[in-house]
């Protein structure tokens, strides 16, 4: 028992599902809203968007690299595939076909760049950034899209059930943020090109000597990145009811911010599905709370922030702590 | 005996520089054969042509096991069975153990990680080197001597019939490389080929059954180490001469540049006094974590003593950062050159003169760019450092010349006392001569010298007194001539 305390002790995602669950605990004693199934079902579907491109992300970081192009990925996939979708129809599939179709293209050009040139990721991607959108931008005039399909504006409602008058049901965002977190568990866990990713991460020039197909590596990396903001993309299209293209860029440090907050490293190799998963849940709740406690958005940003500085200086604090225990014991 | 592994006629050449010329090399099955050289002879080349990362010139013949290898590719080169560690043992930090060990069973396809087989794996290729290590740490968290078991492991897991280890004792300590030679003589008795490459040439002559030298790209002979001598070895590696008279001259009416009394610090050393005395090398010897750097580092500033007292000149000084210790004059070259003395990416000019800047500073704190290439080339050829280009970056000297540029960096200072940390780590022969009079030179001048290093012959042959430091403690110094460097030997591994 102790010994498996020890053990959870060092690992960063116990630590974060601690401060999670005294955030609830002092939520749901602090109000009467933050403890209800409509609470959690808006927290779900809210940041469904963020989440999977969290889900993303963790992939490109434990890679060894970095992408924050990924918003206007999203961006540019939303406009053509519901643009597409409303001038000559579409279905669920043709749909998300065209979106993810669109992400992967996107995600290959960052990924030519690097590997092609080797410029570092966060050069392409900056660039890519601005590319993607400023061409979107200039091509639509920034136009909203109010008119969507009538089939994808009404969404799923899987499982629907009444309770206290309210209808309650796993909608497309719910879908698709446990299906995203899913697939990427799967992938970095239980498939040899997960472990492949990780190794990579940890050390590109034994990789290389290894043998491993270090080209095809980053590409399918960047792809699944741009894959994923094809299916964010939709997600909050839908949950929007509209596609307006100059608010999803300026989303991607938040999305960042989640996943460092999660344990990922920039440096590579270093991150857990988990982890991201919690990292993404701790700045959740800590904007909806401040909401329900009814103080100003502002401070959300503000207590955001001196959250991740307090949590990567506690995890380094910590990591000293346990070389230290290590050099003395040995 | 059958050749498991025969090269014969191997050349290559880099654009208009001829890396290897017509190099023959046979390694019998079952032996442990070592390769040397000094940086430069070709040796990394030879390696990578065996490993298949690099084509020979045509003309030149490949066989592995008896069968004619017309194009080796990394690829077919492993299927042969060769397996090579390199220096940096290409290692996932990471990952676990066993996942290192059997990784490549990631290779290959798409398809789910079997992480049952993965371990199973990993325990066959630990049980077959006789050792025992938890397959589920992460790599990183092991110690350099474990991490070097894991690699070993993985080339095992691979099948390796031929195991080539570049440079593996470099960051051993005594004890573990004793492990290693241990190990590799178990390799060797389970009918695998060991090619062994390193720069300690009793290490060498050691555990090997034959060693081919090489110098300047070409084969200078294959011996068997049987009744082969460290001198003789480093004759054909060098083609030159190398012996060093012992100092006998007695300092001790000289005056006192740096003292310390009863200095501890918890954990790291206990009660260190001596007293270094202007123009001597005093040379300080013992295992890797004896607490000689840690010494080191409060001498420079870095860190704080739990107590006693550091004198300078004969002023007791109290140094609580390395800018203190600078201006005390005392200077400090780190062992690791690569990453704590310079400034890699930096031009050759501005490493020399980064500690003298605000000497050269005129009115207004700015600094004239004539006045700082002055100074940088005085150094180059004061120390003899060869650069074609004094704007060149450093990280593309060569060891021996990067060292010189460290020690002109703080010799600029004109210190009184220099702090040597292992000063010829990773440097071969000719490049050690050339520290070796670089620093006599200097303690002629007057400077006092600490010498750091775990390599008894270095402190026996350029010191006028050697301390041995063993578990934070430090011995009275002894004369190289009142002692022996077997006697050394023992005092550090007691």
């Amino acid at each position: 028992m102790r010994d498996l305390l020890q053990r959870l002790r060092r690992r960063h995602e116990f630590w974060l599902a601690s401060v999670i669950v005294a955030l609830c605990v002092a939520l749901t004693l602090a109000t009467d809203s933050f403890f209800t199934l409509r609470n959690l079902v808006d927290l779900l579907t809210s940041n469904a968007f963020i989440g999977i491109l969290c889900a993303g992300l963790i992939v490109v970081l434990v890679a060894g690299g970095i992408d924050i192009s990924f918003t206007a990925t999203a961006t540019v996939a939303q406009y053509l595939a519901l643009s597409a979708a409303n001038a000559w129809g579409a279905t669920w599939l043709t749909l998300f076909l065209m979106a993810c179709g669109i992400g992967v293209c996107l995600g290959a050009i960052n990924a030519f760049f690097i590997v092609k040139f080797r410029v570092h990721s966060i050069i392409v991607s900056i660039a890519t950034l601005n590319i993607f959108y400023g061409l979107l931008i200039y091509a639509t005039s920034g136009r909203y899209i109010y008119a969507l399909p009538d089939w994808f504006s009404y969404g799923i409602y899987w499982f629907e059930t009444e309770i206290d008058g309210w209808p309650y049901g796993v909608n497309l965002q719910m879908l698709l943020l446990g299906l995203a977190f899913l697939s990427t568990w799967v992938l970095l866990n239980r498939t040899n090109i997960g472990r492949q990713i990780y190794a990579m991460g940890g050390n590109p020039d034994a990789a290389r000597r290894m043998g491993f197909p270090v080209v095809r590596l980053q590409v399918f990396v960047y792809g699944y990145m741009g894959f994923m903001a094809g299916v964010a993309s939709l997600a909050q299209a839908q949950f929007a009811q509209s596609v307006a293209p100059t608010i999803l860029v300026g989303k991607e440090l938040d999305v960042l911010a989640a996943v460092v907050l999660g344990g990922a490293s920039l440096l590579g190799g270093v991150g857990t599905v988990l982890g991201t998963f919690l990292g993404l849940t701790l700045l959740a709740l800590l904007q909806n709370g401040l909401v329900l406690v009814g103080v100003s958005s502002y401070w959300g940003q503000f207590v955001t922030g001196a959250v991740i500085l307090i949590s990567v200086s506690a995890t380094a604090l910590e990591a000293g702590r346990q070389r230290r225990l290590r050099r003395s014991a040995a | 005996m059958p050749a498991f592994l025969d090269l014969s006629g191997v050349s290559k050449r880099f654009g208009g520089v001829q890396a290897l010329r017509d190099v023959s090399l046979r390694v019998r099955a079952g032996e442990v054969h070592c390769l040397v050289g000094e940086n430069g002879s070709g040796k990394s080349t030879l390696i990578k042509i065996i490993s298949g990362v690099l084509a020979p010139e045509p003309g030149g013949r490949i066989a592995i096991d008896g069968v004619e290898q017309p194009r080796l590719t990394p690829t077919r080169s492993t299927a042969a069975g060769v397996q090579v560690i390199y220096q940096d043992l290409s290692l996932f930090p990471n990952l676990s153990a066993a996942e290192n060990i059997a990784i490549g069973r990631h290779l290959g396809g798409v398809r789910l990680v079997d992480r049952a087989a993965i371990r199973r794996t990993a325990l066959a290729a630990m049980a077959r080197l006789g050792v025992t290590l938890d397959p589920d740490a992460p790599v990183g968290e092991l110690g350099v001597s474990q991490r070097q078991l894991v690699a070993i492991c993985r080339a095992l897991a691979a099948d390796a019939k031929l195991l080539i280890m570049d440079e593996p004792t470099a960051s051993l300590t005594r004890a573990e490389v004793d492990h290693l030679l241990a190990l590799v003589r178990e390799l060797k008795a389970r009918g695998l080929c060991v090619m062994f490459v390193s720069h300690r040439l009793d290490e060498v002559l050691e555990v090997a059954d034959r060693v081919t030298v090489l110098r300047d790209g070409a084969l200078v002979g294959a011996y068997p180490a049987e009744g082969m001598s460290d001198a003789r070895l480093s004759r054909l590696m060098t083609g030159k001469d190398f012996s060093y008279a012992l100092k006998t001259d007695d300092l001790s009416a000289r005056p006192v540049a740096l003292s310390a009394r009863g200095l501890s610090r918890a954990g790291e050393y206990a009660d260190v006094s001596f007293d270094l005395r202007e123009g001597e090398i005093l040379g300080i010897t013992g295992l890797l974590g004896a607490g000689r750097t840690e010494l080191a580092l409060t001498l420079f500033g870095m860190t704080r003593p739990d107590a006693g007292e550091i004198a300078i000149a004969g002023r007791t000084v109290t140094l609580d950062s390395n800018r203190r210790a600078i201006e005390a004059g005392v200077a400090y070259v780190s062992e690791d050159r690569l990453t704590l003395g310079l400034v890699m990416a930096q031009p050759v000019a501005a490493n020399l003169v980064i500690t003298v800047l605000h000497a050269l500073a005129g009115r207004l704190g700015l600094i004239a760019p004539a006045r700082r290439r002055k100074a940088a080339q005085d150094w180059i050829d004061d120390l003899a450092i060869k650069v074609s280009d004094p704007q060149n970056p450093v990280g593309t000297l060569s060891g021996g010349n990067q060292q010189r540029v460290a020690l002109a960096k703080w010799m600029a200072r004109r210190p009184k006392v220099l702090i040597l940390d292992s000063p010829t780590v990773g440097v071969d022969i000719s490049a050690k001569d050339g520290i070796y009079e670089i620093v006599g030179r200097l303690a002629a001048e007057g400077v006092a010298v600490l010498m750091i290093s775990d390599e008894i012959p270095e402190v026996f042959h350029h010191c006028h007194r050697v301390m041995v430091m063993r578990a934070g403690r430090l011995s009275p110094p002894v004369r190289p001539v009142e002692t022996s460097e077997a006697a050394l030997r023992e005092a550090v591994n007691a």
